[in-house]
C-alpha cells in the first residue's frame, strides 16, 4: 500500500505551493484560489492521518472543512465583485485603506 | 473632674476642626461664642486640674493620661501621653487665660473681618497645638506641638495674604523657624538615641545621673537651644518677629507676645535636668539672652510704628527669661514668663485699640495727645508701660528682680550687668512709646481726627482684666529679702525644676533692688526729658550721631546681611538646580520616555501598511517561528 | 499499480497548480485549479474517503469553481497587468516559503517516526460516517448548516447592494 507519509508530502507540497501563488500573484481572484489550495492541501493532511491512525474523525472534519470552504468562497465572490466595482480592477498591490 | 484634664487641649481642637469645615454655614455670633467658650472651658478644666494638683502631695504632684500607643517601635515608643504637674499647670492657665481674653478682644477688632470664620478657626488651632506642647510628656510629641504653633504662626501672620508684606512675613518666620528646628531635631535625636526614650523625665534623670557623658549632654542642650532661638527669637534667628507684625494684632499679641514665642522657655525650663548638668550650656543660653536683651532694646528706642516697638520689645524680655533659665533659677524665667505674657499682651492689644480707633495709623509720629480720647486705653497702657519698665511693686519688678538677682547671685556679673543695662532701656522706649503716643501735642492727620473714638467695650474689658494681673500678678513671687515663704510662685514649681538657690545675703539683694529699681525710674526720667520737657532733643540728638542713628533704625542691618549671605546664594543655587536638574534631567526623562513611547508607537504603525501581502507575510513569519519554536525548542 | 495511479494524480494536482501560479490569465487559473481540484478528488479515493472524494468532486470541482468562473466573467477583465518589478517581498516570501516547506517535512517524518501503517479504517464508509455525523458530531453539522444559511445571505445582501460602487 502507499505509506500515509507519501500523502502528507503531497499535503506539505501542496500547502507550500498555495502560499507561493499568495505571494507571487497581485490579483485578488488568484489569491483567493491559493488560499482554496492550500484548505485543500489541509483536507489531504488531515486524511493522511485518517489513514495512518484508522480513525474515521478526520473524515467528518474534512466534511466540514469543505462545508466551510464553500461559504467563505460564495462571500469571498460578493465582496470580489463589490471590489471590483469600486476600483474597476482586482490588483491588490495599492490596496492600503487599513493603513495605520 | 481634674481625671478630664487631657481634654484640656481638644475642646478648643475639636471647636476648630468645626470652624475650619462649617466656619462658613455658621453665624458670626455662633463663631465668637463657640471659639472663646471653647478656650473659656480649657480655662476652668485647667483651673479645676491646678485646684487638685495643690491637694497632692509636692513630690507627686501630677496627673497623667496616655490616648494612644502612636509610635511603638522595639524599645521605643513615643505614646499621645498628656500630663499635668506644677509647671504645665502654671503654662496651662497663662496660655488659656489670657488666650480666652485675646479671643474675647478678637470679637471687637475682627468684626469687619470678612475671614472671620477662619481666624478664629486658626486661633482655636494655635490654642490646641500650643496646650499639647505644654502638655506633652514626651519630646517627641512636644515637637509635635512646636511644629503645630510654627504652622499657625505662619498662616496667621499672613492672614491677610492677599497683601504681599504679610505673605512674605509669614514665609520668612516659617524659614527661620525651621532652620532653629533643624537644630532642635538633632538634638532630639542625640536625646532619644542616648537615653532611649523621649519623656521629659527619663531625660532629665538620665542626665542628672550622669549616665550622659558632659560632651552630649552639652551638644544636646546647645541643639535644642537652636531650636528655641528660632522659636522665641533670639539672636541669630529673631529676625522673622519684627516682621510677623504684619499680621492681626491680637494674633501679635496672643502668638508673639504671649504664648508660642515663650515656648522655648518653657522647653528649657522642662528639661531643667538637661540644663542644669550642663554649666556651658547654661552660660551660654544666659548669655545669649542677655546679649539679645540689651540688642533688641537698643533697636526699639528709633523704632516709628508701635507694633514694632513692642516686637522688639518681646524679643529683649524674653531675653531676659532665657537668662533667667541660663543661670539656673528656671522658676523666675518662668514666673516672667507669666507676668510678660499680662503685660505684653496687654500692650499688644492696647496699641491695637489705639490703631482701630485712629482707623488703622500706626506710626507714632502722627499720634500724640491720646490720652485725652481713650479713657479706658490709655490706663490699661500705661499699668501695662509701667509693670514691663519693673517699676516697683508692679509685676514685672519682681519678675525680672528675681532673675537679676539670682544672676548675680550665680557669679554671672556680666549677664546681670546686661541685664541692668537693658533694663534701663526697656523703661526708656516704653516711656518714649507713651509720651509720644498719648502725651503731647496732637499730630494727628485730619481723617483720623475725625473718626478718633474709644474702643468699644468688648475690646476694652479685657485690657482692664489684664492690667490688673500685671499690676498684682507680682505679689506672688515675692523676693527672699521680703521673707523665706513669700516666694509661693517658686515654690509651687519647686518640685519639678529643683532649683535651690544658695543662701545669699539680705543687704546685697537690697542693693541689688536699689540698683535695678533707679534703673528703671532713671530711664523713665530721662523719657520724660527727652519727650515732654525738651522734645526738640531727641531730633538734634540724632542729627548729632547720624551714623549711629542710622545703624539702629537700620537695624544693624542684620537681614540685609542675611539677605546677601543666606538667601540670596540659596535663591541662585535653586535656580541652577532647576535649569540643570529638574529642567533638564527630570523633565527631559520623563517627556524622553513620553517621545520615547511616542516614536515606537510611529515606528510599529508603519508595519500597518494596509497592504494584504505585508499582513500576509506576518502571519507567514509567525507561523515560521512558531512552528520552529516547537520543533526545535520544545516549548 | 496503486502507485502509478497516485504518482498519476499527485503529478497532475501539484503541476496545475504550478500552472496556476504561473499563468497570467484569471480564467486559466481557475481552469487549473478545477483540474487539481478533481486530482485531488482521485487521491482522496486513494485514501479510503469515497464519500469525501465525492464530496470534493462535486461540491470544490462542482461549486465552488464555478462560482469563480462565474465572478470571472462578471469581472469581465482586460488584459494588461504592468510588468511585475521586482520587490523586496517576493525574496522574503520565498525564502520563508522553503523554510516553511523544511519545517513541515520534519513534523510529517515525526508523524510518522513508529512507520504507523494500520489497516483501513473502520468506519470509513459513507454510512459510518453518517452515523458519527448524526451522532457524535451533531451539533457541529447543525450549526455547519447555520453557517451556510448566513453566507448565502451575507452574500444576497452584499451582492443585491445598489448605488454603492
Amino acid at each position: 500500500m502507499i505509506p500515509g507519509s507519501a500523502f502528507l508530502v503531497l499535503a506539505i507540497v501542496l500547502f507550500v505551493l498555495g502560499v507561493l501563488a499568495f505571494f507571487l500573484k497581485r490579483d485578488l481572484l488568484t489569491q483567493f484560489m491559493s488560499v482554496e489550495v492550500m484548505l485543500n492541501a489541509g483536507n489531504l493532511a488531515f486524511l493522511a492521518l485518517a489513514k495512518a491512525s484508522s480513525k474515521a474523525e478526520a473524515q467528518v472534519i474534512v466534511f466540514f472543512i469543505l462545508t466551510v470552504a464553500a461559504a467563505e468562497a460564495v462571500v469571498g465572490m460578493a465582496i470580489v465583485l463589490h471590489f471590483f466595482k469600486q476600483r474597476k480592477c482586482i490588483r491588490t498591490e495599492d490596496v492600503s485603506g487599513l493603513k495605520g | 473632674m481634674a481625671g478630664f484634664f487631657w481634654l484640656i487641649p481638644l475642646i478648643p481642637a475639636l471647636s476648630s476642626l468645626v470652624l475650619v469645615l462649617f466656619g462658613s454655614r455658621i453665624s458670626r455670633k455662633a463663631i465668637s461664642l463657640q471659639a472663646c467658650l471653647a478656650v473659656l472651658a480649657s480655662f476652668i478644666l485647667s483651673f479645676t486640674a491646678l485646684a487638685h494638683l495643690v491637694r497632692m502631695p509636692p513630690e507627686s504632684a501630677r496627673l497623667t493620661k496616655t490616648l494612644l500607643g502612636w509610635i511603638s517601635s522595639g524599645a521605643f515608643s513615643a505614646p499621645v501621653t498628656f500630663f499635668f504637674d506644677p509647671l504645665t499647670a502654671v503654662m496651662c492657665l497663662v496660655v488659656s487665660g489670657v488666650g480666652f481674653l485675646i479671643h474675647v478682644y478678637s470679637v471687637g477688632y475682627m468684626a469687619e473681618d470678612r475671614s472671620y470664620a477662619r481666624y478664629f478657626g486658626l486661633l482655636n488651632l494655635f490654642t490646641f497645638f500650643m496646650l499639647v506642647l505644654v502638655m506633652a510628656s514626651n519630646i517627641v510629641l512636644m515637637f509635635v506641638g512646636w511644629e503645630g504653633v510654627g504652622l499657625c504662626s505662619y498662616l496667621l501672620i499672613g492672614f491677610w495674604f492677599e497683601r504681599p508684606a504679610a505673605a512674605k512675613a509669614g514665609l520668612k518666620a516659617f524659614i527661620v523657624n525651621r532652620i532653629g528646628d533643624a537644630g532642635f531635631i538633632l538634638g532630639m535625636l542625640f536625646l532619644i538615641l542616648k537615653v532611649g526614650s523621649p519623656e521629659f523625665a527619663k531625660i532629665n534623670g538620665a542626665a542628672a545621673g550622669g549616665v550622659l557623658g558632659p560632651g552630649l549632654v552639652t551638644l544636646a542642650a546647645v541643639l535644642l537651644f537652636v531650636g528655641a532661638a528660632g522659636k522665641s527669637a533670639q539672636i541669630p534667628l529673631y529676625v522673622w518677629l519684627p516682621d510677623a507684625m504684619e499680621g492681626p494684632t491680637p494674633v501679635s499679641a496672643l502668638i508673639h507676645a504671649a504664648t508660642m514665642v515663650t515656648a522655648g522657655v518653657y522647653m528649657v525650663a522642662r528639661l531643667n535636668g538637661l540644663y542644669s548638668a550642663s554649666p556651658a550650656a547654661g552660660t551660654i543660653v544666659a548669655f545669649i539672652g542677655a546679649v539679645t536683651a540689651v540688642f533688641a532694646a537698643s533697636m526699639a528706642l528709633v523704632q516709628t510704628d508701635i507694633k514694632k516697638v513692642l516686637a522688639y520689645s518681646t524679643i529683649s524680655q524674653i531675653g531676659y527669661m532665657f537668662i533667667g533659665c541660663g543661670v539656673g533659677a528656671y522658676a523666675a524665667g518662668i514666673f516672667h514668663l507669666t507676668t510678660h505674657a499680662f503685660f505684653k499682651s496687654l500692650l499688644f492689644l492696647g496699641a491695637g485699640s489705639v490703631i482701630h480707633s485712629l482707623s488703622g495709623e500706626q506710626d507714632i509720629r502722627k499720634m500724640g495727645g491720646l490720652r485725652k480720647h481713650l479713657p479706658r486705653t490709655f490706663p490699661a497702657f500705661l499699668v501695662a508701660a509701667l509693670a514691663i519698665s519693673g517699676i516697683p511693686f508692679l509685676s514685672g519688678f519682681f519678675s525680672k528682680d528675681a532673675i537679676l538677682t539670682s544672676a548675680f547671685a550665680g557669679g554671672h556679673y556680666a549677664v546681670w550687668a546686661l541685664g541692668l543695662v537693658g533694663a534701663g532701656l526697656t523703661a526708656f522706649y516704653m516711656f518714649r512709646l507713651v509720651f509720644l503716643t498719648f502725651f503731647g501735642e496732637s499730630r494727628l492727620g485730619e481723617e483720623a481726627k475725625r473718626h478718633l473714638h474709644e474702643s468699644p467695650g468688648i475690646m476694652t474689658t479685657p485690657l482692664i482684666i489684664l492690667a490688673v494681673f500685671s499690676a498684682l500678678a507680682g505679689f506672688i513671687g515675692l523676693p527672699a529679702v521680703v521673707g523665706e515663704k513669700a516666694d509661693l510662685f517658686g515654690r509651687f514649681l519647686e518640685p519639678v525644676v529643683r532649683a535651690a538657690m544658695a543662701p545669699f545675703p539680705a543687704a546685697v539683694e537690697w542693693n541689688l533692688i536699689l540698683v535695678s529699681t533707679a534703673a528703671a525710674v532713671g530711664g523713665l526720667f530721662i523719657a520724660y526729658l527727652f519727650y515732654i520737657r525738651y522734645s526738640l532733643f531727641p531730633g538734634r540728638l540724632a542729627a548729632r550721631v547720624p551714623r549711629i542713628y542710622r545703624v539702629l533704625v537700620g537695624k544693624y542691618y542684620v537681614d540685609e546681611f542675611y539677605d546677601a549671605v543666606i538667601v540670596r546664594p540659596a535663591v541662585r543655587g535653586s535656580e541652577f538646580v532647576y535649569a540643570h536638574f529638574d529642567l533638564k534631567v527630570i523633565d527631559g526623562a520623563l517627556n524622553g520616555s513620553a517621545s520615547a513611547a511616542n516614536l515606537a508607537g510611529l515606528g510599529f504603525s508603519r508595519l500597518q501598511t494596509g497592504l494584504i501581502k505585508d499582513y500576509a507575510l506576518a502571519f507567514l513569519l509567525g507561523v515560521v517561528l512558531f512552528l520552529g519554536f516547537i520543533l526545535f525548542l520544545k516549548i | 499499480m496503486a502507485w502509478v495511479i497516485f504518482g498519476f494524480l499527485s503529478l497532475l494536482c501539484a503541476g496545475s497548480v504550478v500552472a496556476m501560479v504561473l499563468s497570467k490569465n484569471q480564467a486559466h487559473n481557475a481552469l487549473f485549479l478545477v483540474l487539481s481540484f478533481a486530482s485531488l478528488g482521485g487521491i482522496f479515493g486513494l485514501l479510503d474517503a469515497p464519500f469525501v472524494a465525492a464530496a470534493q468532486v462535486i461540491i470544490y470541482a462542482g461549486a465552488i469553481m464555478v462560482l469563480f468562473l462565474f465572478a470571472i466573467m462578471m469581472i469581465n477583465l482586460k488584459e494588461g497587468l504592468p510588468p511585475e518589478r521586482k520587490r523586496v517581498i517576493y525574496g522574503i516570501s520565498a525564502v520563508l516559503g522553503c523554510v516553511l516547506f523544511a519545517e513541515l517535512l520534519i513534523v510529517a517524518r515525526r508523524a510518522f517516526f513508529h512507520g504507523a501503517e494500520a489497516a483501513p479504517a473502520g468506519g470509513a464508509n459513507p454510512a459510518g460516517l453518517g452515523h458519527l455525523l448524526f451522532t457524535d458530531y451533531l451539533y457541529p453539522f447543525e450549526l455547519t448548516s447555520l453557517l451556510l444559511v448566513a453566507a448565502l445571505v451575507g452574500a444576497l445582501t452584499l451582492a443585491g447592494k445598489k448605488g454603492s460602487s
